[in-house]
């Protein structure tokens, strides 16, 4: 098990959501960057589903009262066992004992922390992710105490693994043109096609809004489905990025679509960053 | 044998998900369509889940789709297939309790304002109807029951509150609903019910389905005490009060 001697900013366990409960109005919710905590668990051959660990900004500091091996990828929060920088995206042997610790993040801004086996938590609903009415706990607090699944098969931290993995701080977001995007006008299209936007400091796991708003006289839409990924126009022209936490249905025009990997491009965006979109 | 029209829109909504539209009507007989269709997709291994509203419906993929246009042929195919009578899913009708006391309805003296009706009308307005339930949404739990009589139709409310107490019975625009858990909300509120509507630890976590019907029935406020202490937040006592 470890032992949570400090929670960062944000830390929460995330795994790859509850993709069968949409129908009851449960979020999927999940790891916000996938690529990352996908990547996190292959490095350990963790089944793929294995829940870790979600941090945001400044990292956790995490004792371990077992000797495993962990891998970390995502945001460079300059990680450190007993003080002494380790390696990212890479497996990592750890022994009893030792303490995980980080700094605030150098780019990019969620950072995943996977363990051999996997976090064992509560699975409700078919998943361990932390959702508000769901799990237990919403986020990581100083003291918890989690444990870790056992693995039969150990790992051999020296096993080759190929990683060519960049930090992608790409600014070009990739988007299908939404249910609603029929409804704007030229002028309105075209603000989309060339703008660069803004990240304002109102985003979270539930949403991602932009700083630039677009005036508009759209009508409000019978309430229909959305996704992660979603982007909705309000009636005050703000510009809504829906992400792993959203609400399941919404009465806002729908006007793009994320393709998947833009959603864990935008995980990595912080407050002021730019981005500029691109249509499928 | 003339080719039945499919009045009825495709758009790919990401890689791995069909958008389907129906007309932009709310009404029964478009939620049933959307239903009995709902039900024949849930037989197929490739689907990993479909999420409806009040006239679409949202197909997920467990993997990408190779062709879109090859997919939509499926859809349109699967679509005109005749539905065996036995194939066609059992909705179910729930009674409700909710006490529209003074207490439990911050909201009620607003809507009597706004809609020149005293509040013993507009407890009889709304618990008179028969709803359909038309989807689950916004939050874990929360249903969309339609519609409103026409004079009880109010709308949501410009500020949000906070934080409204598990149980409120909401109204807005053609709407009503429950909150199954505290939380922000928009609508306004005439009542609560004392019962547990979702529950997370449960396989089946919401009592009830789309396309069920629900009427609610006033209680007053002792009983409303009784049969909360009674249902001791277990999702299944709603359903053994209406066995």
């Amino acid at each position: 098990m470890i032992k949570i001697l400090d929670p960062g900013l944000y830390s929460s366990i995330q795994d790859l959501g509850r993709l069968n409960y949409e129908h009851f109005g449960v979020p999927i919710s999940g790891c916000m960057d996938l690529q990352s905590s996908s990547l996190a668990n292959k490095l350990l051959n963790n089944p793929k589903e294995s829940a870790l660990i979600e941090s945001t900004q400044i990292g956790p500091k995490i004792l371990f009262k077992i000797s495993t091996i962990i891998s970390i990828t995502g945001a460079n929060m300059t990680p450190s066992i007993n003080n002494k920088l380790i390696l990212m995206n890479k497996a990592i042997n750890i022994k009893k004992g030792d303490i995980l610790s980080f700094n605030n993040s150098k780019n990019g801004l969620r950072c995943y922390i996977a363990i051999n086996g996997g976090i064992k938590s509560d699975l409700i609903l078919g998943s361990r992710s932390c959702f508000k009415g769901i799990s237990q706990n919403i986020k990581l607090k100083k003291g918890d105490v989690l444990k870790i699944n056992s693995l039969k098969k150990r790992l051999n931290s020296s096993s080759k693994m190929n990683i060519s993995y960049i930090y992608d701080n790409k600014k070009i977001i990739s988007v299908f043109k939404g249910p609603e995007f029929v409804y704007l006008s030229e002028k309105q299209k075209h603000f989309f096609y060339h703008q660069k936007f803004t990240i304002s400091n109102e985003n979270n796991r539930m949403a991602y809004k932009l700083k630039e708003k677009l005036k508009n006289e759209l009508n409000s839409i019978i309430t229909s489905p959305v996704l992660p990924g979603t982007i909705q126009l309000t009636p005050g022209g703000e510009i809504i990025i829906l992400m792993r936490d959203c609400q399941v249905t919404g009465g806002y025009p729908r006007i793009f679509q994320l393709n998947k990997s833009s959603i864990n491009l935008i995980s990595q965006k912080k407050t002021n960053d730019l981005i500029k979109f691109k249509f499928i | 044998m003339k080719e039945k029209d499919i009045n009825l829109s495709f758009l790919l909504y990401n890689e791995n998900s069909i958008l389907i539209g129906w007309t932009k009507i709310i009404n029964e007989s478009t939620l049933k369509e959307i239903l009995i269709y709902k039900n024949k997709l849930s037989k197929i291994k490739s689907i990993q889940n479909t999420i409806n509203a009040y006239n679409s419906l949202l197909i997920k993929y467990k993997s990408e789709i190779k062709s879109f246009n090859e997919e939509v042929k499926n859809l349109k195919g699967l679509y005109k297939e005749k539905v065996k009578t036995q194939e066609i899913k059992m909705s179910k009708h729930w009674k409700i309790p909710v006490c529209y006391g003074k207490k439990y309805a911050p909201d009620i003296y607003l809507v009597s304002k706004k809609l020149k009706l005293s509040s013993s009308e507009i407890i009889k307005l709304h618990s008179s109807k028969k709803y359909t339930l038309y989807f689950i949404g916004f939050l874990p739990g929360f249903i969309y029951l339609g519609q409103l009589d026409s004079k009880l139709r109010i709308p949501r409310k410009q500020n949000p509150s906070k934080i409204y107490m598990a149980g409120s019975i909401g109204i807005a625009d053609y709407q009503t609903g429950i909150y199954p858990n505290d939380s922000p909300g928009g609508w306004n509120i005439i009542g609560n019910s004392p019962l547990t509507y979702f529950d997370p630890f449960n396989k089946a976590p919401c009592f009830a389905n789309s396309g069920d019907t629900i009427e609610f029935y006033s209680i007053n406020e002792k009983e409303y005490n009784q049969t909360k202490h009674l249902s001791n937040n277990n999702l299944n006592f709603i359903k053994e009060l209406n066995d």
